[in-house]
């Protein structure tokens, strides 16, 4: 082999073995690090793995929210109008987590169904119901569009609700 | 006028600009296709008056948001009269229409830039260059026009005040991190159609890379310091403590900064050695698809969070149209005219040629995992076969050992040299800074914190492997001059922006290394009286407030910190605020930044009586990822400001470049 000819296979041996380690890596990295989405409707059909982090969302139900006086541990549940799902969090609540509001939870399903949290979304959206769980409702078989009039009619006089007594309070 | 006239004005300045970005674009490409020097003479006026009437559009935009102007829908949904000016000024880029704008006029900017800088090159070249720029200001320009114009009228129902600008983008780092991002972003169209105009002419030279290196340099440079400034941003105001998320829309303006920085290296190689040509074409050309993939990530709605205004699907299809236009077209051009600029050197496995070429491919395989992390998702999604969302632990467990390996030879690669490296030299070299990263990096963090963690330890090896070479480099490269000081001023500032720049990489990764392992979190109830300690530090809420800001109401604690039993007292002021437009309730940190650690109390959530849940943290080391950061765009600046830049600026002699140009035409 001419010395240019060696150096060329060099140059291809170190690409394609290091190309092998990056495709290897990722893939295994992919593998272990998916977290599938389910909303209650499937979670309470026994679609979603035990004990593995999945994510969850819907609704979070109205007067659901509890919170223990002494720790921050708080318990609410979320709801797809359909069925609910039991979460315990322990931890800060995001600013826009709100009854009535669409949320996201991170975390591993419990054998006797709720969720524990590890990581709870919130964001505000017209729809109040995160897209994941209307598209969830619908191959379910259920008519998604009724279930977001709903998220969103609670949702509405929830805030209303609040939002008034609230200012006014910090006002005086 | 009448100032209600101003939004029209800065429409018709729009399809103005357009049209002359279309003479931009076609008259020099068919002046250099039919050799009419005429033609090509209308690159440089077009792309001036392009900028001209971009800046007229977005001045009057600026003026309707400033003037309440609430019958422009964009300013309607976007402001509020009260709104602080700056925060008005600042909003017409925090929607997706004045952002587009913002995006057209640095563009035209750019491209007016490098109109004006060229003058050293041949006409031909020119006229390539600012036809392809106009090419890109075409599409940007129809985008706005035809989907998101952000002049659009709310008549004869005239609101009578604005719906606010997003209480989270009320902040001073979200004044400059979009403009900083958005001229990085935009500036690799420079080297893009540098390279295009390079493929369609079959002329690549080191001159060609030496015209080429100082816009990417500058471009990465606003590029790096626009990441940070994101990073820091989402640190000091999400109220999580967290500086990097693995977030879709941060992965996008990574993407585009992984791929330049292989491109400024890769043409460092073309520009010395006048190998790598066809590699740092692809580069250039990815460098900026992914820069227009980063941006139809951001602004096509796919993606939720704060960044994604638009939810308009016919947006997001017209800016994958132009990526696959893009992307398209200019490897089309790349497959057919490539080889004609190839050119074959050859060098030692261990060269500095080598020690780059490996640099690259780590830092393509880093940007195409992140990438593939990035779109898998959302192609799952498009196919329909499920919702996933790929978190953190997948972008850690790649990103973080491809760039260990990377600084294995980021060590290596300033001291080597080209063509070929004398294995025995460059051992007897660098022993000593091998064996001292090694002690050093193994010995730091048992000083530093009680516990030792193997991760700071391997950080911090890389971070001094990094170092110790270059120290030792200097020294080598000084030791024969009258004295140190005169050694120093004889080395180019290209070669300092190289040291600064690698020195930025070394100080983000102890950064990353130490707040990653060595940061505090407690999340406590608290009360007025009551106090918590984190990392020796006592926190004790001494009372509760209400204030009233311009624009919202904050409930704000005062926290009392002292550190062990030392004297010395501050006090910290969290807030949450609740934005009285949005009814939207915003947590605002208190900051406590150091050097060498951060404290961050952050208000949670009412807990009722009186008690709040807290949020404090201890981030030690958490300032030296931006610091790093700015020390790796000071590095790209610097080599931009290298003499034998600036020679090339001063070489403005009309004649000797036509006679150049003639020459070149003859034997072509």
């Amino acid at each position: 082999m001419t010395p240019k000819r060696k150096q060329k296979l060099f140059v291809i041996l170190g690409l394609v073995s290091l190309a092998a380690i990056a495709v290897g890596l990722t893939l295994y990295a992919l593998r272990a690090n998916i977290n599938l989405f389910f909303s209650p409707v499937q979670i309470a059909a026994g679609d979603a793995p035990f004990e593995r982090s999945i994510r969850a969302g819907g609704v979070v139900k109205e007067g659901s929210v509890a919170r223990n006086p002494d720790s921050l541990d708080v318990e609410f549940t979320v709801t797809d109008y359909v069925d609910d799902l039991e979460v315990h969090f322990s931890g800060i609540l995001p600013d826009l987590f709100r009854e009535g509001q669409g949320v996201v939870v991170v975390g591993e399903l419990q054998q006797d169904g709720w969720l524990k949290a590890d990581e709870v979304l919130a964001r505000h959206d017209e729809n109040y119901m995160p897209p994941e769980v209307a598209q969830a409702l619908e191959e379910a078989g259920y008519s998604p569009a009724d279930y977001q009039a709903k998220a969103a009619e609670v949702g509405k006089r929830l805030e209303s609700e609040q939002r008034p007594d609230d200012a006014l309070q910090r006002d005086n | 006028m009448q100032p209600l006239m101003i939004p029209e004005v800065g429409h018709y300045a729009l399809v103005i600009a357009l049209l002359m970005a279309m003479v931009q674009a076609v008259m020099p490409l068919a002046g250099v296709a039919t050799r009419r020097p005429l033609w090509m003479a209308y690159a440089r006026p077009m792309a001036a008056g392009q900028l001209l009437f971009v800046l007229i559009a977005y001045v009057c935009l600026t003026a309707s948001y400033l003037l309440d102007d609430f019958s422009v829908a964009n300013v309607a949904n976007n402001s509020n009269s009260l709104l602080p000016w700056y925060y008005k000024a600042s909003a017409v880029w925090g929607n997706h229409e004045g952002s587009v704008l913002l995006w057209s006029l640095m563009l035209a900017g750019w491209g007016y830039f490098a109109a004006r800088f060229s003058s050293e090159l041949p006409r031909d070249v020119v006229a390539r260059v600012i036809g392809v720029m106009g090419l890109v200001s075409v599409g940007f320009l129809l985008f706005i026009l035809i989907t998101s114009n952000p002049f659009e009228r709310l008549l004869p129902n005239i609101p009578s005040d604005g719906a606010d600008l997003n209480p989270l983008l009320q902040d001073v780092g979200l004044i400059i991190h979009p403009p900083m991002l958005y001229m990085g972003y935009v500036g690799f169209s420079v080297v893009f159609a540098f390279a295009i105009a390079a493929l369609l002419g079959g002329r690549l030279d080191a001159a060609w890379a030496r015209w080429a290196r100082p816009w990417t340099n500058l471009a990465w440079a606003f590029l790096t310091v626009g990441i940070a400034l994101g990073s820091w941003w989402a640190y000091y105001e999400l109220g999580w403590g967290g500086w990097w998320f693995w977030d879709p829309v941060e992965n996008a303006s990574l993407l585009p900064w992984l791929s330049g920085t292989a491109l400024i290296h890769s043409l460092a190689v073309t520009e010395k050695r006048g190998s790598f040509k066809s590699w740092t074409l692809l580069l250039a050309i990815t460098t900026f698809s992914l820069s227009l993939l980063g941006t139809f990530l951001v602004r096509s709605g796919v993606l939720t969070s704060v960044h994604a205004f638009a939810n308009d699907p016919s947006r997001g299809l017209f800016i994958l149209v132009l990526l696959g236009i893009t992307v398209g077209l200019s490897l089309l051009v790349f497959a057919l005219r490539a080889p004609r600029v190839s050119h074959q050197v050859g060098f030692n496995w261990l060269s500095r040629d080598a020690l780059l070429l490996i640099n690259n491919i780590m830092l393509v395989i880093i940007t195409v995992t992140v990438l593939m992390g990035t779109v898998y998702p959302l192609i799952l999604d498009a196919m329909d076969l499920g919702k996933i969302s790929v978190g953190p632990p997948y972008f850690n467990a790649l990103f973080v050992p491809l760039t260990l390996i990377m600084c294995l030879f980021m060590g290596l690669g300033p001291v080597a040299r080209w063509k070929q490296t004398d294995t025995r030299l460059l051992v007897r070299r660098l022993w000593v800074a091998a064996v001292g990263a090694l002690v050093l990096g193994m010995l730091l963090p048992l000083i530093f914190a009680e516990h030792w963690n193997v991760r700071v330890a391997i950080g911090l090896i890389a971070a001094l492997w990094i170092v110790l070479p270059m120290l030792r480099d200097l020294f080598d490269k000084t030791r024969h001059a009258a004295s140190f000081g005169a050694g120093l001023k004889k080395l180019s500032l290209a070669y300092w922006g190289m040291q600064l720049g690698h020195l930025g990489v070394a100080v983000t990764i102890v950064g990353v290394a130490v707040v990653s392992n060595y940061s505090i979190e407690r999340n406590v109830r608290m009360g007025p009286g009551d106090s918590a300690q984190v990392a020796g530090y006592t926190f004790t809420m001494m009372e509760l407030v209400e204030r009233r800001g311009p624009n919202f109401l904050a409930d704000r604690a005062v926290i009392e910190v002292q550190r062990g039993d030392s004297q010395r007292r501050f006090t910290m002021t969290p807030e949450k605020r609740l934005y009285i437009a949005r009814g939207m309730p915003m947590t605002q940190v208190a900051l406590r930044p150091g050097l060498f650690r951060d404290l961050y109390v952050a208000m949670g959530e009412d807990l009722g009586e009186g008690n709040w849940a807290m949020r404090v943290q201890y981030k030690p080391f958490v300032r030296w990822l931006w610091l790093g950061a700015l020390l790796m765009a000071t590095g790209g600046v610097l080599a931009v400001a290298d003499k034998r830049y600036r020679r090339m600026a001063t070489a403005r002699d009309p004649e000797r470049v036509a006679s150049d140009t003639n020459q070149r035409e003859a034997t072509a």
